[in-house]
């Protein structure tokens, strides 16, 4: 590339420096994309989105600290995050579209369809008021998630565990930074410390749901194609036990937070706040309903 | 003194030398006073406007249009923190300290560039500012990887990589909404009346009116003066515009063959000068934004310090520890 020509540039047709999950071609080129057989396609395409859902419900919060940040080398980190996540969601919702066998593509899962039709655990979605409720959130999300992507590696759908392959090297790093976090908070200034506790309080309600097993989860988990949540809560309490050890902090005894009619996150029952995410994340989107981007 | 005023003449000489050779000067070699305080106020103005730029950017994140996009926009702005802080490494190698430099951009002493204090009001400004805002930048940045300065020139190399791979994103943004629908291309055309004639002020007043070009030329932290990096980007960018299909905002720009470059139209100076002093429509914004990022994070940054200084005094008083 000449530096003295910036045209040069653009023009350019190397790209190889086109960072991860924004290239043009398909996340998943590569794995073989065939539906594993006596796999219920409704079920893998349902499954598939509550997994993209929660990602990307998450980055979404990430994505709203971008330029908040305490410092600027947690932008760099919260931006991480926040990507990975979104290339996770990505690839979920392109398996969504093939197991679904129609013509739908990641956009169309992801900005046209309304609040109810999102599957992600209410967690995901609560509003991030200040860094210790950030930390806390997302160690819990990414320890859920982490033993969640754990079991999904011997699944039965090839791109599941492609998929999920990819992801524990990145929710690996998103659990190291959240934990050490934690710990800062919890370890740091007096201040800091109530602030951290605070935000275990808030969050800890939300933790129960993440091992509810929904009947989609069951099957799939029968299935040999995901993981039953159920199944993954004391690997997750132990790490939450380690961790807030060394915050010198404790887990919150907390009442869980009920559902509606034992309804919740995965069947599209939200919290008050994911309708204002909702809107914000369709807005121009559903504007231009005929656009190309 | 008597002593000390030869050392300091041969200082200055072997300064001189090593600019006339176009080498060089890295952190540890003696340099005028003038010579530093200038590269601290230039590169800290830089980083500044990094991370002031972030905002304009990001406040298309959360609604870009397409995950694609979405990426594409994230990653970019991510890049601009990491630019941010390489920059601020840089000034930190001249002596200044990050947290000072950042006071100085929260209480006003320290400027940024002008141009993020103009609001991004459609999904196209991303493609708009990607296309022209990189684009000037890039003129600006490119001779820089040359400057006299060495950490300030290798940070630039990085840099400027990161910023023709922007641009070029920005504009294929603008070129897939071309090709999109009526409303799309009207965004785009709208989006470039706005941005155009503040991505010409980037470059800085006429050289007439730029009383530090001369020195900053003859240290070689400057190549260039103002006017000839504003002539070289509208030369390059009015092609791109055609390839583009839409039209530049200046009804005097003209190829003038005889002198094989763009003539184009006066700036608004007055408008330039206002932006300057403050009164932007978004100056107040930016500046508030950050003041409250770095103030609401003051006491995540007190707990990190305060736990790392408890791990060290458990370190210290661990037997054994620091033997191997």
């Amino acid at each position: 590339m000449s530096f003295d020509n910036a045209y040069e540039a653009i023009t350019e047709q190397n790209d190889a420096r086109w960072a991860f999950g924004t290239g043009f071609d398909s996340p998943l080129s590569g794995v073989d994309s065939e539906l594993p057989e006596g796999v219920d396609r409704a079920d893998l395409a349902t499954y598939s989105l509550m997994l993209a859902d929660d990602a990307l419900v998450v980055s979404h919060r990430l994505q709203q600290w971008c330029t908040h940040a305490p410092e600027l080398e947690e932008e760099v980190a919260l931006a991480n995050i926040a990507l990975d996540l979104l290339g996770q969601a990505r690839m979920l919702y392109t398996r969504a579209g093939q197991a679904e066998g129609g013509d739908r593509a990641e956009d169309d899962y992801a900005y046209f369809r309304t609040e109810s039709e999102f599957g992600n655990v209410r967690l995901a979605e609560l509003d991030q008021p200040d860094f210790a409720v950030l930390v806390a959130t997302l160690l819990v999300f990414t320890t859920w998630r982490l033993a969640l992507l754990q079991r999904m590696t011997g699944s039965r759908d090839p791109v599941l565990a492609a998929i999920a392959a990819k992801g524990i090297k990145e929710v690996t790093y998103h659990r190291d930074y959240a934990a050490q976090w934690v710990v800062r908070l919890g370890d740091g200034t007096d201040y800091s410390r109530q602030r951290m506790r605070d935000a275990l309080e808030a969050v800890w309600p939300y933790v129960d749901e993440l091992f509810a097993t929904h009947p989609v989860e069951r099957r799939m988990a029968e299935a040999g194609v995901g993981a039953d949540p159920a199944s993954l809560r004391d690997e997750c309490a132990a790490v939450f036990g380690t961790v807030l050890e060394s915050a010198t902090l404790e887990v919150p005894q907390v009442s869980p937070r009920a559902g509606v009619a034992g309804r919740a996150g995965r069947h599209g029952v939200h919290t008050e706040s994911m309708g204002y995410l909702i809107a914000e994340l369709q807005a121009v989107a559903r504007a231009h309903p005929e656009a190309t981007w | 003194m008597t002593t000390t005023e030869p050392d300091r003449s041969e200082l200055e000489r072997q300064f001189e030398d090593t600019i006339g050779r176009d080498q060089r000067i890295e952190p540890r070699d003696w340099m005028p006073d003038g010579y530093r305080s200038t590269l601290v106020r230039q590169i800290a103005q830089h980083a500044h406007s990094e991370i002031i730029g972030m905002q304009p950017e990001a406040n298309w994140i959360t609604r870009a249009p397409s995950l694609r996009r979405k990426a594409i926009l994230l990653a970019k702005v991510q890049d601009e923190a990491g630019h941010g802080l390489y920059l601020y490494s840089a000034t930190e190698s001249l002596g200044a300290d990050r947290s000072e430099l950042t006071g100085k951009l929260i209480s006003g002493k320290q400027k940024y560039s002008s141009i993020f204090n103009y609001p991004t009001l459609t999904f196209a400004d991303v493609g708009v500012i990607g296309w022209l805002v990189d684009g000037a930048a890039i003129c600006n940045q490119v001779p820089l990887c040359r400057c006299s300065y060495g950490p300030y020139a290798r940070a630039m190399i990085r840099i400027c990589k990161e910023e023709s791979f922007h641009q070029r994103q920005g504009y294929e943004l603008l070129m897939t909404m071309m090709h999109g629908t009526q409303g799309q291309r009207r965004m785009v055309q709208e989006a470039t009346d706005r941005w155009w004639w503040p991505s010409l002020m980037m470059f800085g007043p006429p050289d007439a009116d730029s009383p530090n070009t001369a020195q900053s030329m003859a240290w070689k932290i400057k190549r260039h003066t103002n006017d000839e990096l504003r002539q070289r980007f509208v030369d390059m960018t009015v092609p791109q515009a055609e390839a583009l299909g839409v039209t530049l905002p200046d009804p005097h720009l003209r190829w003038n063959a005889e002198r094989g470059r763009y003539d184009f139209g006066e700036i608004d100076w007055t408008e330039f000068t206002a932006v300057i002093k403050g009164n932007g429509p978004c100056n107040a914004q930016r500046v508030a934004q950050r003041r409250r990022a770095h103030e609401e994070g003051s006491w995540v940054r007190e707990a990190a310090a305060a736990h790392a200084e408890k791990q060290r005094a458990l370190r210290q008083v661990r037997p054994g520890e620091g033997a191997a």
